[in-house]
C-alpha cells in the first residue's frame, strides 16, 4: 500500500506565494503568439492573378475572389507588337465567421497573394463587419 | 427509502459536452444507470462526402477538438494508402511527434478535469498551468494551439527547425518533471485516494466483453495499444513501455494516464533525436483512385478507426469514423451501478468522454428490421419538419 | 423604555456588532479567502471589491421563483439565515465582553448557529427540485456529522474554565494562558468541524457543483441568493469569533482598540487556516465525511474532554 498524506500539496502551495501569477489580465495584457500562428488572412491585390485556387481548397467556403469594380486601362499598344490585354484586378472577400483559419489558401496560392497574420481578436458586434472586403 | 430518478445532463456542470444519464437513486447510492446519446450529432461524415480530400482534412480535424491530430492522421493514412503514396520518413516522424505532444496535452487536460470533478481545484489549476507548456510547443510546431493542422496529403505542412527542436527539448524536460510531481501528488494525497480507489470498477473480463479501449481498458489490465499491436508511422523504431494497471478503478486510470504522459515525453525525445533529413512532403494528385482502406490509430482516448472509400474523383465516396469514446460508453453504466451519486461525474470523466466525436445518426425501423442512411436532402427536410413542430420555421433559409 | 435604549439596541443590531459590521467584515474575509486561495493556486485572484460587486449584482438581478416553490417559506428563509447569524454574534465578545452575556450562552450560540443550517435544509426542501432535495439531505446528514465533534470540542475549554459563559471562558484563558497549548487537539477538531459547518472544501458536498449543480440553492436567484451568500460569509466571521473567544482567549485581558485589533488578527488567523484547508483537499464523499467525523474527530474531542477534566481535578 502506498503512503497516504493529507495535504500533500502544502509545499507546492506555499511555493506559489513567492511566484508571479501564471494567469494574466488578458484584454489589458496582450497574449504572446508563436511565429507560425495562423490568424486572419491578409490579401495583396497586386499579386493576385485570379486563379481561384484558394476558393477551391477552402473547406469552409469562406473566401471569394471577385473582379474589382474599377479595372485598370489596357497598356498603351507598342509599335510592332500585338496589343497586350489589360491586367485584371481582383478583390478578395473573406467571411471571418466561416473561416476556420487552416491557412490552406495561403499554402496553395501560387503568387503568395494571401498571408496569415497575427490578428486573432476578430469578434464583432455587427455580423456584417465579419465580411471583410479587401480591395 | 423511496427511489428517486434524476437526470444527469444533457446540460450539467459536471459534463463538458451534452449527454444524458438517467440515474435511479436509492438515497445517495445508484440503483440503475442508463446512457442516452445523440445530443451533438453534426453530420460530419455526410459533410465529408461533399468536400474534396484536402478540404476533408480540416473537416475531420474538427471531429474532436482535443484529439484533432489523431483523427486527421488516421484519415490521411487511409487516403494515402488508397493513393499508394509513400510519405517521407521525416514527415512520419513529425506526425508521431505531434501525436505524442497531443497525447500529453490531452492527458494533462484530463487530469485537470478529473481533479476538478472531485473538487480539487488546486491540482486542476497547477495541471492546467503546466499544460500551457505543451500547448506552446504545439503552437510552435503547427501554428495554433488546438487545431495544429500539421497534416497534408502526402506529408506534413511545417518543418521542425533546429531552434524549434531546442525549444521543444527544453519544454519537455519541464513537463516531465512536473508530470512526475503530479504522479506523486495524485497517488499520495489522502482525499484523492479516498475518492478514486474502488470507484467505477470495471473488471478485466467485463472490460473485454464490453469492448473498452484505450486507458480505460489498460487500467483494467487489458494490455492493448495500437502503437504496440500494429505499429504505424515510426512506432516500431521507438522504445516505450505499454502502461497498464490492475486496480480496475478510477485510481488505475489516473495512474495509467500520468505514466503514459511520462512515456510520451520519452518518445518525443527519441523522435527529435531520430528526425531523419529529407523532404517533409511529396505531391499527391488531388484525384484519388478507386479503393478503400481502414486504419487504426491510438488516440489519447483509445483506439480510433477510420474507413475511407475512394471512387476516382477528388471527393471520397464514404468516410466512416469510429471514435474511441463510443467503445467506452457501454462500460459506463456498469461502472456507475452500485456506486455513489458523488462519484458519477468522476466516473464519467474517467473514460475521458468526447461526446461530439461519437454521435451518429442512423434511421432504424425495428418492425421492418432494416436500417437506412439518410441523404443530405432528406436530413435537411426532416430537420425543417422537426423545428416546425417546435415553432421555428427554417424552410425559408437557403443554403449557399 | 427610554428612547436612548431603543436607539442603542438598534445600533447594536444594525451597526455594531450587528449586520453592518458582520457584512463588511464577512465580505473582507470572503475576499481574503478568495484572494489567498487564488495566490496559493498561482492565479491573480479577484480585486478587493469583488464580494461587494457580486452582492450588488445579485441584488439588482431579477428574482425568478419557480411556481412549484413559490411559498412564504421559500421567500423568507434567506433573511432568517442572516438573522440567526446576527443573533449569535450578540453573545460573542468582540472587545469588552459580549453584549448579552449569561451563564450558558455557549449553548445558545451553538443552537443559534444551527439556524442557518436549518434554513439551508428548508430552502432545499421547499425548492422541490431533485438537485435541491439531494442537497438538503446532504445538509442534514452533514449537520449530524460535524455538530457532535464541534460541541464536544467546545465543551473542553468550558470544563476547564468551569463556566458555560463564553466571556468567562475567554477571561479564564486570558488569566491562565498556559492552558492554551493543551487545547490544540480540541482547537483542530473545532476548525475541521467549522469547515464542515461553513460547507467549504473538503466538506462542500451539499452544493457540490459538479455533482448536484447548486445543491440546496439550485432554485435561488437574485436578491434571495445574495442574502444566503451573505449569511455564509457572516457565519464565517461568527465561527472564527467563536473559536477566538473559546480557544484563543478572546481579548487576552486587553480593552478598547487593542482588544479589537487582537480580535481582527486572530479571526484572520482562523480564516487563514480555513483557506489552507480548502486549497489542499479534494471534496470527499458524504459517507466518508460521516465516518471521519464520528471515528476520528469525535473520539479526539472526547479525549480532549477527559484530559481537561483530569487537568481541572489535578490543578483544582
Amino acid at each position: 500500500m502506498k503512503k497516504k498524506i493529507p495535504g500533500r500539496a502544502l509545499g507546492e502551495a506555499v511555493r506559489q506565494l513567492f511566484k508571479k501569477p501564471a494567469t494574466s489580465a488578458y484584454p489589458f495584457e496582450k497574449a504572446k503568439l508563436q511565429p507560425k500562428f495562423r490568424g486572419r488572412i491578409a490579401f495583396e491585390q497586386e499579386k493576385c492573378i485570379g486563379c481561384k485556387m484558394c476558393v477551391r481548397v477552402c473547406p469552409a467556403k469562406a473566401i471569394e475572389i471577385v473582379l474589382s469594380a474599377d479595372q485598370p486601362a489596357a497598356p498603351a499598344p507598342v509599335e510592332g507588337q500585338a496589343p497586350a490585354p489589360a491586367k485584371k484586378k481582383f478583390d478578395c472577400v473573406i467571411h471571418l465567421d466561416r473561416c476556420v483559419y487552416c491557412a490552406q489558401c495561403v499554402e496553395v496560392c501560387p503568387k503568395k497573394a494571401l498571408a496569415s497574420t497575427d490578428d486573432f481578436e476578430l469578434a464583432q458586434l455587427d455580423r456584417k463587419a465579419l465580411r471583410r472586403h479587401y480591395k | 427509502m423511496s427511489k428517486i430518478s434524476i437526470p444527469l445532463g444533457p446540460q450539467h456542470p459536471g459534463l463538458k459536452e451534452p449527454i444524458n444519464f438517467g440515474l435511479v437513486l436509492e438515497g445517495e447510492q445508484i440503483d440503475k444507470a442508463t446512457v442516452n446519446l445523440g445530443y451533438n450529432h453534426r453530420g460530419v461524415e455526410k459533410a465529408a462526402e461533399e468536400r474534396t480530400y484536402i478540404q476533408d482534412i480540416y473537416l475531420i480535424e474538427r471531429v474532436c477538438g482535443i484529439c484533432s491530430h489523431s483523427h486527421v492522421t488516421c484519415y490521411i493514412t487511409c487516403v494515402e494508402e488508397i493513393a499508394k503514396a509513400e510519405i517521407p520518413e521525416r514527415a512520419k516522424a513529425i506526425r508521431v511527434l505531434v501525436g505524442e505532444l497531443e497525447r500529453i496535452h490531452s492527458h494533462l487536460l484530463w487530469l485537470g478535469i478529473a481533479a476538478y470533478e472531485i473538487g480539487f481545484d488546486t491540482l486542476f489549476m497547477y495541471v492546467w498551468r503546466d499544460r500551457e507548456h505543451v500547448l506552446d510547443c504545439l503552437e510552435l510546431v503547427g501554428g495554433n494551439r488546438v487545431h495544429y493542422s500539421i497534416n497534408t496529403l502526402g506529408g506534413v505542412r511545417r518543418d521542425i527547425t533546429p531552434e524549434i527542436k531546442a525549444e521543444l527539448l527544453k519544454r519537455i524536460d519541464i513537463l516531465e518533471a512536473r508530470t512526475k510531481y503530479y504522479t506523486t501528488l495524485a497517488t499520495e494525497e489522502t482525499t484523492v485516494l479516498a475518492r478514486t480507489q474502488n470507484v467505477g470498477v470495471l473488471p478485466k473480463d467485463l472490460g473485454i466483453r464490453l469492448g473498452a479501449c484505450g486507458p480505460t481498458a489498460r487500467a483494467s489490465g487489458i494490455a492493448r495499444d495500437v502503437r504496440k499491436d500494429e505499429p504505424y508511422l515510426i512506432y516500431d523504431k521507438l522504445d516505450f513501455k505499454l502502461i497498464t494497471a490492475d486496480t480496475c478503478d478510477v485510481f488505475g486510470r489516473v495512474v495509467v494516464r500520468v505514466l503514459e504522459t511520462v512515456e510520451s515525453c520519452r518518445i518525443i525525445r527519441q523522435v527529435l533525436n531520430y528526425l531523419p533529413e529529407g523532404p517533409i512532403s511529396i505531391k499527391v494528385p488531388w484525384k484519388i483512385p478507386e479503393g478503400e482502406a481502414v486504419n487504426r490509430y491510438e488516440a489519447p482516448r483509445g483506439e480510433d478507426i477510420h474507413y475511407v472509400k475512394g471512387n476516382g474523383t477528388d471527393k471520397p465516396e464514404r468516410v466512416k469514423v469510429r471514435a474511441p469514446t463510443l467503445a467506452n460508453y457501454h462500460a459506463v453504466p456498469h461502472m456507475l451501478e452500485g456506486g455513489w451519486l458523488a462519484d458519477v461525474p468522476l466516473v464519467i470523466a474517467a473514460i475521458d468522454p468526447c461526446m461530439s466525436c461519437s454521435d451518429r445518426a442512423l434511421v432504424t425501423d425495428r418492425a421492418a428490421a432494416r436500417s437506412a442512411v439518410w441523404s443530405w436532402e432528406e436530413m435537411r427536410r426532416n430537420g425543417i419538419e422537426f423545428y416546425k413542430r417546435r415553432g421555428v420555421d427554417f424552410s425559408k433559409v437557403t443554403l449557399k | 423604555m427610554a428612547i436612548e435604549n431603543v436607539l442603542l439596541a438598534l445600533f447594536y443590531v444594525l451597526i455594531f456588532p450587528g449586520i453592518w459590521f458582520l457584512a463588511t467584515y464577512g465580505m473582507t474575509l470572503e475576499w481574503v479567502d478568495r484572494k489567498l486561495g487564488a495566490v496559493l493556486q498561482n492565479r491573480v485572484g479577484p480585486p478587493w471589491f469583488q464580494p461587494m460587486a457580486d452582492f450588488v449584482k445579485l441584488v439588482s438581478k431579477e428574482v425568478i421563483i419557480p411556481k412549484a416553490c413559490d411559498t412564504l417559506m421559500f421567500r423568507n428563509l434567506p433573511y432568517f439565515a442572516v438573522a440567526g447569524v446576527t443573533a449569535a454574534m450578540m453573545m460573542i465578545p468582540v472587545w469588552n465582553g459580549a453584549l448579552f452575556s449569561f451563564e450558558g450562552d455557549l449553548i445558545a450560540v451553538i443552537y443559534l448557529l444551527t439556524i442557518p443550517t436549518a434554513t439551508f435544509f428548508l430552502a432545499g426542501w421547499s425548492s422541490t427540485s431533485p438537485y435541491a432535495a439531494i442537497g438538503s439531505m446532504r445538509v442534514l446528514t452533514q449537520l449530524f456529522a460535524y455538530e457532535v465533534p464541534l460541541m464536544l470540542a467546545l465543551i473542553g475549554p468550558a470544563i476547564l474554565a468551569g463556566s458555560w459563559n463564553i466571556t468567562a471562558i475567554a477571561e479564564h484563558f486570558a488569566r491562565n494562558p498556559a492552558y492554551m497549548p493543551a487545547q490544540i487537539p480540541g482547537f483542530l477538531v473545532a476548525v475541521l468541524a467549522l469547515q464542515g459547518k461553513l460547507e467549504r472544501l473538503p466538506f462542500d458536498m451539499p452544493h457540490a457543483k459538479t455533482e448536484i449543480v447548486g445543491g440546496q440553492f439550485t432554485e435561488y436567484t437574485g436578491r434571495l441568493l445574495a442574502f444566503f451568500n451573505m449569511a455564509v460569509s457572516m457565519e464565517m466571521v461568527v465561527g472564527a469569533a467563536l473559536l477566538n473567544a473559546v480557544f484563543l482567549g478572546g481579548g487576552l485581558g486587553l480593552t478598547g482598540i487593542g482588544a479589537f485589533a487582537l480580535f481582527m488578527l486572530k479571526t484572520f488567523g482562523v480564516v487563514l487556516l480555513l483557506v489552507v484547508l480548502r486549497v489542499l483537499m479534494a471534496r470527499i464523499r458524504i459517507e466518508q465525511m460521516v465516518n471521519f467525523c464520528w471515528q476520528i474527530l469525535a473520539p479526539l474531542a472526547m479525549a480532549q474532554i477527559v484530559f481537561d477534566i483530569f487537568l481541572r481535578i489535578k490543578l483544582g
